[in-house]
């Protein structure tokens, strides 16, 4: 069972990708497509075995991978509840993008090389969150970087697809960096790397400590940290988030699966998995919990700046995968696999609608070019409304119901309050200002996207579409465009994920916040926090709901009320606004002290090293010491094979005369 | 000791010979007489890559340490010794599954002095396998240095524009290693009465003298591998050479460097190693990080290979110095892998440089609109050298590297910084050859992979992926003779700077000092009764 939800998709991308020319797109699409709607149905079933609690945790081998003294790393596939949730996201998610991009790829000539890649993602997801040992998991961390990092180059003509692709690849490299000294570290520590042995292991170790680099560090902290690098580079959190952004340089249905829904959320589902180790270091869960609020906020102040619908979206998960990580910081492990569970339908939706919108203005991103398409694109517009009301958490606190987000996201915040943290004070009141800054973006976007008056005309390809399809300029913004609705194909998985958005939080808040019985060991369980979680005051939980009615009122105000605001907001505060506009200057940073420095210094190594140093004292200055001119060094050089055979001769009857004569 | 009835050895490094003898005397004029001699020379690597399979099968794991053993005495006490054990039959294996892919890669592209140029490669061949069969140290040094000899006059005759001067450089540099190598095997043979490689690895020389020995040989090795700062031949050989060349060099011959760390070095003066490491430490992490560097700004894409090739035989001279089984098991694989996976690199290079004549990264571009087989295939060997897990590349690394972290953070944290600098160089080697847009009329013209690169190309694929995913296949021969090697090395291992200290309150273990270089202490980190 498990093997087919793993090895389905893998068979149909090797079969789609290599068959590519042969097959043609229908069947590679009818493969895929098949392959991955067949894993969701046989993944559902396996979850909600775990919450009716009928089902136990099981590992099924598959064969010797690396063996190596006491490196004994084996293909398996575990399965427990963990796992569980995270099959039904990837496989869900997956097989639903799979169909929207028949519609949105419709027109793309290299359609089966696009779903062969989206499959093998998904089984390189599959083999990470299957993983039953650090290595594994590892092997499905690249697999998945490998697959995002040849569908962001998707399109592989334009060089800033190529840019952002080698740019999400190196990044997460340097997170791997840090990934793999953890994993030789637990190695080094444990003598071990499947993840059960270390975990049962780690409390013994708390409080010892270990060399490293010249320190004398505390143990468990240096493992945590180590792997929590690894964490922050897929993770995209603050300091290695700058790929994720670019990233949305890959196809629409891409950036839902990958960038938003599966692979970003794998630091998450790490520091879940590996939660009993780090529950062994303070300093560990205080500086995962320091780097979610600080994303969480950085984000999301950049998140209003941005005029690329796409963009908007992308700094919008970041920030929710800070949140994410502020949870599993405090210790509330099941609320942040919680949030996880419901931003991956809310956030998927979102940018499957983006892509809708998007496919709908003819490729037009920037929204400074939309404008009243809610009339046009009906079922897009009310399914982001869903995905919207979903982000900022909407829903009624007395009832304990509302939309997806508020369940999980007000979750996070509640158990930021309640916790014993160090940074949980300030990480509750940095969440809940990032609420509002969620609730600012989400319905700005809304608003410049669906309200107000046509703007099309501006948009060079909205003129092209005109052109092409010979539309009249009838003088309103329209621009004579008329904005077409998705087909069925891409509105069908839409209806699909607003399901989610709407009941995924209300449904499984019990087993994914309360129940211990639920987790049953898969992740750390605090059920202390959870107890203190449900006692905090009535202000607490009416704070994100209250700051969510606030960033809805100002961005109703800025965009619809009172049209000059964001342009007088603009004139005033030009500093600030040019320092969110360009993402804090990070990547301007990074340009000056780590890429430009890495190309000056191998020019360097090479000129002033390799011939400047060592070949002009090392090989040409024996030639030119042995024979200065040029005619008698060309002799040498040509003779250097005698040279070398009589050097070789020597040695031989050297070794000869010593033979004969003992 | 032999598991077969015939020396098959000695079969092995015969039968290229006689095929190099018998494409230069074979009777004919011109294309015909070139035609027999790619006809002879295939017949022959594939012929003795057969043998080479018979070889690996009827390899008893587990078995005498060394088998197929043959000594026939010549004259005094030199002998015709041959004998091996898992690490040579693995690089012999190496060795003979790339020659054919070499004669096919050669099939069109070289046309003069056909019969020369085959038979140069088939005596190569004959000397490569002697080098890691040969169990007597004078037989053993004919073949290391002799095996140059035909390296040269490929570069040398059918090499590029600069030829003379690259043949010239890759002398040089391999003399002098030569000399001290040779002064230091007269002594040795002088002190230890023998010249008999399995007694010379048991033999012990007294401590202060090892560390002469060491150095000597370490002269020569470091040149072969190449390590840091003697490196500088390679880009300069690697660009003249004709791809078969290449595909040669990076493949085999840069083996032998690490093959002798392990044989001689290792083995026969341990103590000089400990007391050393920091040497070989020192310039492998120097290694990793310039040359990463420095392949970065490379135009030529041959420069780029070589350069990165220096960057993964770091890796190998830090895993085997780990002193540990990680670290020499992953050592052993990085260069089967790195042989696979940089001679395979350097066939795609050949297969672009065949259409268009230029090596220069920015003439290419949108490659992968007109030649998707190629794409596919230069993509896999790009990633097994980015060491992406599920190929060859990760698990050679990731074994060293782990054995490098026992031995010392330090080298592990700046080794492993090569993972990152891996993929910069390569992934933009990449996008400027696959990806952009196809503009150039010329690159637009070339057609994708002929049946007979196919053939050179997709074998290699699919070993590479065989070790990646079950690299079993290829540690189970070796296990027992890096045992046996750690067993020897043991005495002398250096501790590492991990030094676990329990906590207060916990039970204090004296193993956990050193890190587990030695085996079977893994019971001893299940720290019971904590609480």
């Amino acid at each position: 069972m498990i093997q087919l939800i793993v090895f389905l998709p893998l068979l149909a991308a090797i079969i789609a990708g290599l068959g590519n020319r042969m097959l043609g797109n229908f069947v590679a699409k009818i493969l895929t497509t098949g392959a991955l709607f067949v894993a969701c149905a046989l993944s559902w079933p396996i979850f909600l075995d775990f919450v009716a609690g009928g089902q136990t945790a099981y590992v099924v081998p598959i064969f010797d991978w690396i063996r190596s003294g006491e490196l004994d790393v084996a293909w398996s596939l575990r399965v427990d509840t963990l796992t569980a949730v995270m099959l039904v996201v990837v496989t869900s998610v997956s097989s639903l993008v799979h169909l929207y991009s028949w519609g949105y790829m419709d027109e793309d000539p290299d359609q089966p090389r696009f779903f062969a890649y989206l499959s093998l993602f998904t089984f390189a997801m599959l083999m990470l969150v299957t993983s039953n040992n650090l290595v594994q998991m590892f092997f499905g961390w690249e697999g998945v970087g490998l697959a995002s990092y040849l569908l962001i180059g998707f399109w592989y003509h334009k060089p800033s697809a190529n840019a952002a692709a080698i740019k999400a690849f190196v990044v997460n490299r340097v997170g791997d960096f840090g990934f793999s000294l953890g994993i030789f570290g637990t190695f080094l520590v444990f003598g071990t790397v499947s993840i059960p042995e270390i975990l049962d292991a780690a409390p013994a170790m708390a409080g010892s400590t270990i060399g490293f680099l010249g320190y004398r560090l505390d143990t468990m902290t240096l493992l945590c940290l180590l792997l929590f690098v690894g964490a922050m580079g897929k993770s995209a959190q603050f300091g290695l988030h700058t790929w994720l952004p670019d990233a949305m340089e890959g196809p629409t249905p891409v950036s839902a699966l990958i960038h938003a829904a599966t692979m970003v959320t794998a630091g998450v589902f790490m520091v879940c998995r590996l939660s009993p180790m780090f529950e062994t270091s303070e300093v560990a869960l205080t500086v995962v919990t320091f780097f979610g609020l600080l994303t969480a906020f950085f984000a999301a102040t950049v998140g209003t700046a941005q005029m690329d619908i796409k963009r908007v979206i992308a700094y919008s998960t970041c920030s929710q995968l800070g949140y994410m990580f502020v949870a599993a910081g405090v210790g509330a492990y099941g609320i942040a696999m919680f949030h996880l569970f419901t931003h991956a339908f809310f956030k998927a939706l979102l940018f499957l609608g983006a892509g809708s919108v998007i496919h709908a203005m003819h490729h037009e991103q920037d929204m400074r070019h939309y404008g009243a398409l809610r009339k046009e694109i009906p079922i897009t517009f009310w399914t982001m409304m869903i995905g919207t009301l979903a982000i900022t958490g909407v829903g009624v606190v007395w009832l304990h119901a509302g939309f997806a987000g508020f369940h999980s996201k007000d979750a996070i915040i509640e158990a930021a309050f309640a916790s014993t943290n160090s940074l949980g004070g300030i990480a509750f009141f940095t969440l809940v200002f990032a609420a509002l800054l969620t609730s600012f973006y989400s319905w700005r976007l809304i608003f410049m996207t669906f309200f107000g008056k046509a703007r099309w005309r501006t948009s060079e390809h909205v003129q092209h579409a005109v052109h092409d399809h010979g539309g009249t300029d009838t003088g309103d913004g329209t621009g004579g465009y008329h904005p077409h609705e998705s087909g069925w194909a891409m509105l069908i998985p839409l209806l699909s994920l607003s399901v989610g958005a709407i009941f995924a939080g209300y449904v499984f808040t019990h087993e994914f916040v309360d129940s211990e019985a639920f987790w049953a060991g898969s992740v750390a369980f605090n059920e202390h926090l959870i107890h203190e979680l449900h006692g905090v005051p009535m202000w607490v939980k009416l704070a994100s709901t209250v700051v969510m009615l606030i960033g809805f009122a100002i961005a109703w105000l800025a965009y619809i009320r009172y049209k000059d605001w964001p342009a007088r907001f603009v004139e005033q505060f030009r500093v600030l606004h040019a320092f969110l506009l360009n993402k804090w200057y990070i990547d301007e940073l990074y340009n000056v002290i780590f890429v430009r420095p890495a190309f000056a210094i191998g020019r360097f190594f090479w000129k002033r090293g390799d011939k400047g140093f060592i070949d002009r004292f090392g090989p040409d200055g024996v030639s030119a010491l042995v024979a200065s001119g040029s005619t008698v060094t060309r002799r040498f050089q040509s003779g250097y094979l005698y040279t070398y055979a009589l050097v070789m001769l020597i040695g031989l009857a050297a070794g000869a005369t010593w033979a004969i004569t003992r | 000791m032999n598991q077969l009835n015939f020396p098959i050895l000695s079969l092995m490094i015969g039968l290229p010979l006689a095929g190099a003898l018998l494409c230069l005397i074979w009777p004919g004029q011109g294309e015909a007489k070139a035609q027999m001699a790619r006809v002879l020379a295939l017949g022959a690597t594939l012929l003795t890559f057969a043998l080479g399979i018979g070889l690996w099968l009827t390899y008893e794991i587990g078995g005498p340490q060394w088998q197929f053993v043959e000594n026939y005495p010549m004259f005094g006490r030199f002998a015709w010794a041959l004998g091996i054990d898992g690490i040579s039959l693995m690089l012999i294996m190496l060795s003979v599954f790339l020659m054919p892919i070499c004669i096919l890669a050669s099939w069109k592209s070289i046309q003069t002095r056909v019969p020369e140029y085959m038979a140069a490669f088939l005596l190569m061949e004959s000397l490569m396998i002697g080098v890691f069969t040969a169990q007597d140290l004078f037989l053993f040094y004919i073949f290391f240095e002799a095996g140059l000899i035909p390296m040269y006059l490929i570069i040398g005759i059918w090499g590029g524009a600069e030829r003379i001067y690259a043949s010239y450089k890759f002398f040089l540099y391999t003399l002098l290693g030569s000399v001290l190598m040779l002064i230091a095997m007269l002594w040795m043979v002088q002190q230890a009465g023998t010249s008999d490689i399995p007694t010379l690895m048991a033999h012990d020389f007294p401590a202060n003298a090892q560390t002469w020995l060491w150095l000597a040989f370490f002269a020569s090795f470091a040149v072969k591998m190449p390590m840091w700062p003697v490196h500088t031949w390679l880009p300069d050989a690697h660009v003249q050479a004709p791809t078969a060349g290449s595909v040669i060099l990076a493949g085999v011959l840069l083996k032998m460097g690490g093959y002798g760390f392990i044989r001689f070095s290792l083995p026969m003066f341990p103590e000089a190693s400990a007391d050393l490491v920091w040497i070989v430490f020192g310039l492998s992490m120097v290694a990793v990080v310039y040359t990463s560097l420095v392949a970065l700004v490379q135009q030529d894409m041959k420069k780029l290979i070589a350069y990165s090739s220096v960057a993964h035989m770091a890796f190998v001279t830090i895993g085997l110095f780990a002193f540990n089984r990680q670290g020499i098991e992953g050592a052993m694989i990085v260069m089967l892998s790195h042989g696979l996976v940089s001679a395979a690199l350097f066939l795609c290079v050949g297969v672009i440089y065949d259409r268009l004549h230029t090596r220069e990264i920015d003439r290419y571009g949108g490659l992968s609109d007109n030649m998707p087989k190629y794409a596919i295939l230069f993509m896999l060997f790009t990633m097994a050298s980015v060491g992406l897990p599920g190929t060859s590349g990760f698990v050679g690394e990731f074994l060293a590297l782990v054995g490098a972290y026992e031995a010392n953070s330090w080298v592990a944290f700046v080794a492993t910084t090569g993972i990152i600098l891996g993929a910069a160089y390569m992934l933009y080697l990449y996008w400027r050859i696959c990806y952009g847009t196809l503009e150039k009329e010329d690159v637009k013209a070339m057609p994708d992979l002929s049946r007979r690169e196919m053939a050179t190309l997709a074998p290699i694929a699919t070993v590479v992926l065989w070790m990646g995913v079950y690299p079993e296949s290829f540690l189970a021969p070796i296990r027992d003779d890096v045992g046996v090697l750690l067993e020897r090395i043991e005495r002398a291992n250096p501790p590492g700077d991990a030094q676990l200290v329990m906590g207060a309150g916990m039970p204090v273990e004296a193993e956990h000092g050193g890190g587990h270089a030695s085996e079977g202490n893994g019971e001893s980190h299940e720290a019971e009764g904590a609480h």
